[in-house]
């Protein structure tokens, strides 16, 4: 492989390698044990979402609404475990199901819409997060709602939001993430559903000429999304002991961004777990960058975007 | 159409001289030499992967060659990119054509030029210029305004051939035309290729028919991996040496033979019916039979074919398989009742081009090296996948290779060793050697053949008359989306063919 070559193809990693050494060399503190957790547990729902929406990128869609799923599994949780007694021990699990259910229903919706009644994914995904963002206000009236903080169950819950690991110290919730991007890594390498979704987002009609039921699988991305979604919205409600309606705005963004540096096309066929899961750290690492620059937010807004435009050149050819 | 022009000495319009050309260490072209005259209509002939394709890029500017120069009626020219080639008069008709669908006729045949250098496009002066090129043509039938997706693809292939003679154009270069063009199509384009080559157009065919070759052309250059082989007059070769030159071995018979083993009826349709496009269609294959189904383009043969696949949705008609009904609600059914079609249009229906070889080829039946869990059982994948490329003689790097990769014949070897892999028994195959070169078309009909003497049951769609005759045992001709007749064996000839074909009672 010749050196164009191999940067295409490791184009996410060389990035962060670069993006690494740039932020140690502006601040000692970068590599130290403490800065990188909180880098990565900060990134742990942007990391769930972006693996969602992988999905339904590989299958040639998009999905434009888990930030606004995330914030109603986010705020059901929190409403469920305040005004619905399930903050005791056994009442936390039904409120975490209850809040997974509910990705899963925009999922289910969205994947719908796609595959069944043949809508634009973008027109579809755009509506179903106009709608959860309205039912996300319609559930907390408007405002935050914070977990209670004197019952066993929610304790607990956000106990695991909040604490490492016993051994090295590793936020929970990063454990999580890592053992998720596995099994997504598993699936989409090793066994025919994941080989399925590729193609079914490479050439849907000879997939479909092939005899397989290209519409299962594109429903099942858009369900895994919504699921993704949620989780991270438990995640969150978990680390900030609070559940907020304006949560995940503009998540979906940053997700795609993610996987389109890790090197997903958005024409579908073309994309990896791992790739992606470097994506959205080189993201954050560009924000940490530059925080540790004291750039200023707007200024930080625009050199993101620019280097979004750099990495999908550099993934190019 | 046998056109003597008296021509006292033929003025050279093109001259390619020692064109060499590589890609990354492949030769393409090796010291290519290729002269086109003024009012000749010149074959370039050779298989896929000959180096045809690159040299006509490089002369009409898409690819820069690295060594070699190239005249234009004597002088030197530097042909850097397709917009110089169209500025030296040189123009290229694809197979695909370069049409955009939603734009009217007038506004693709003036594409590059629609403002005709004014401010802003002067509509009816577009139009009326339009009209007039198409009626110098005798196309005076086709609506300037009208979308070009609207036409048929014969006329699509016309307006292509105007947007060339538009831009003044000496040099047209038709890759594969007649591919898409039925018999009575392909007549009217021939005499419009006449009618530019008498007007001094010099005209570059590339075709792998023959009959077409030595029925228009004037000379005939046979190009094998990379050299210029013969340059030759149409009128002093035959199509056995010709085809030798080409494939540079001895083809005892063009079209394979095969022990013929004819059992009962394995598959049935009948009443096969859709909308007004496929009409009470009805037929029966028995295993080991090769069965044709031919017709003008047009006469709803893939119609019918995809109806029964159940990729469209069919009004009426029943589906056996060995006496047995089955309902082929889609493709999906179609397979699990051992039914498996080959698609007409192999690069968007057949093949995924950017997956490797091995995801297509077990596309279908993936299901077979899956462990609990849909788990793939790689190693048994690879080595099944193996055993068939070898089998079927595809030519590729590695497995792991995109399909893109492969040559048109391989890459349709691809799509037939899917359908193989699926284990199904009934094969309903649409154009399987449209666009494949001679020596692969030879080893796609000796999978054909193979593939019913193992007692599947074939159906094959062709447009080709030679290879209807050499192929099948027999065959249903088909108009207006209706079977017009059977014709069994020692019955398939081209003049009952044609008959059926154009609905001449006999």
């Amino acid at each position: 492989m010749n050196l164009k070559g191999f940067v295409v193809k490791y184009s996410a990693y060389l990035m962060l390698i670069l993006l690494i050494i740039v932020a140690t060399i502006l601040s000692p503190v970068f590599l130290s044990l403490g800065n990188i957790f909180n880098v990565l547990r900060q990134q742990t729902p942007y990391a769930l979402v972006a693996l969602g929406v992988l999905l339904t990128i590989l299958t040639g869609g998009i999905d434009l609404s888990p930030g606004a799923v995330l914030a109603v599994a986010n705020v059901i949780i929190a409403v469920a475990m305040k005004d619905w007694n399930m903050a005791t021990p056994g009442g936390v699990w039904v409120a975490m199901l209850m809040a997974i259910v509910v990705g899963i229903f925009f999922g289910a919706l969205n994947g719908s819409l796609i595959s069944y009644l043949k809508l634009a994914p973008f027109i579809a995904t755009l509506a179903t997060m106009t709608m959860a963002r309205g039912c996300a206000y319609m559930i907390t009236g408007g405002s935050p709602i914070r977990l209670p903080v004197d019952q066993a169950g929610s304790t607990a819950f956000i106990n695991f939001g909040q604490s490492g690991d016993p051994i090295i110290g590793m936020p929970l919730a990063v454990w999580f993430v890592i053992l998720v991007t596995l099994i997504f890594w598993f699936v989409m390498k090793y066994t025919s559903f994941g080989r399925m979704i590729i193609a079914s987002g490479s050439n849907e009609t000879a997939v479909r000429l092939a005899g397989i039921n290209v519409k299962r699988y594109k429903m099942s991305a858009y369900v895994i999304s919504g699921l993704m979604a949620a989780l991270a919205g438990i995640l969150l409600a978990s680390r900030a002991a609070m559940g907020t309606p304006a949560s995940g705005q503009s998540f979906e963004m940053d997700a795609i961004a993610g996987c389109v540096i890790g090197g997903a096309s958005l024409s579908g066929g073309v994309g990896k777990v791992v790739n992606t899961i470097i994506g959205v750290l080189v993201i954050a690492l560009i924000g940490n960058i530059m925080n540790l620059l004291s750039v200023a937010a707007y200024p930080q807004q625009v050199i993101q975007g620019a280097i979004i435009v750099l990495a999908v050149l550099m993934n190019k050819n | 159409m046998e056109e003597t022009t008296n021509r006292t000495e033929p003025t050279v319009q093109v001259q390619m001289c020692q064109i060499g050309k590589s890609f990354g260490g492949v030769n393409a072209l090796k010291s290519v030499n290729f002269s086109i005259n003024k009012g000749e209509i010149h074959a370039l002939v050779g298989e896929n992967g000959a180096g045809k394709s690159t040299l006509m890029k490089i002369l009409s500017g898409v690819y820069i060659m690295d060594e070699g120069q190239i005249f234009i009626e004597g002088k030197e020219a530097h042909i850097h990119t397709p917009k110089a080639g169209i500025d030296h008069g040189i123009s290229v008709i694809y197979q695909e054509f370069a049409l955009v669908n939603d734009l009217t006729v007038a506004e693709n045949i003036f594409i590059d030029n629609l403002n005709d250098g004014k401010a802003i496009i002067n509509w009816n002066n577009l139009r009326a210029k339009a009209k007039k090129l198409l009626d110098e043509l005798g196309f005076s039938q086709i609506d300037v305004k009208k979308p070009v997706s609207q036409l048929s693809v014969a006329y699509q292939q016309v307006i292509e051939i105007c947007k060339a003679l538009s831009r003044n154009s000496k040099i047209l270069i038709l890759d594969e035309p007649t591919a898409v063009l039925s018999s009575n199509e392909a007549e009217q384009l021939f005499e419009l290729l006449g009618k530019l080559r008498n007007s001094g157009v010099a005209i570059v065919y590339i075709s792998h028919r023959m009959e077409e070759i030595f029925r228009i052309c004037d000379r005939i250059t046979v190009l094998k991996d990379g050299e210029n082989v013969a340059t030759v007059n149409a009128k002093e070769i035959d199509e056995k040496t010709l085809v030798n030159m080409m494939i540079g071995r001895d083809i005892k018979s063009y079209f394979p033979t095969r022990n013929v083993n004819i059992g009962d009826v394995v598959f049935e349709v009948k009443n096969i019916s859709r909308s007004d496009i496929v009409n009470d269609v009805s037929f029966q294959v028995r295993s080991g039979e090769v069965f044709g189904l031919t017709g003008l383009v047009g006469s709803g043969r893939t119609e019918t074919v995809r109806a029964i696949f159940g990729e469209d949705k069919k009004d009426d008609g029943r589906i056996y398989f060995n006496g047995v009904e089955k309902r082929i609600r889609n493709p999906k059914a179609a397979l699990k009742a051992g039914l498996a079609l080959l698609p007409e249009d192999r690069k968007v229906q057949g093949v995924l081009l950017n997956l490797p070889i091995l995801y297509n080829i077990t596309l279908s039946c993936l299901k077979r090296f899956c462990r609990f869990g849909g788990v793939i059982k790689r190693k048994e994948e690879r080595s099944y996948v193996k055993e068939l490329s070898e089998k079927l003689q595809i030519k590729m790097g590695t497995m792991n290779d995109h399909a893109s990769s492969l040559s048109g014949g391989n890459q349709q070897k691809v799509a037939i060793s899917k359908l193989l892999a699926a284990n199904c028994h009934v094969l309903i195959l649409d154009e399987p050697t449209r666009g494949v070169d001679v020596g692969a078309k030879i080893e796609i009909y000796k999978i054909i053949n193979s593939l019913a003497a193992d007692g599947n049951a074939v159906v094959m769609i062709s447009s080709e008359m030679p290879e209807v005759i050499g192929m099948c045992d027999r065959v249903a001709v088909m108009r207006g989306g209706k079977i017009m007749g059977e014709l069994s064996k020692n019955e398939i000839c081209e003049e009952n063919l044609i008959n059926f074909a154009m609905g001449v009672k006999n």
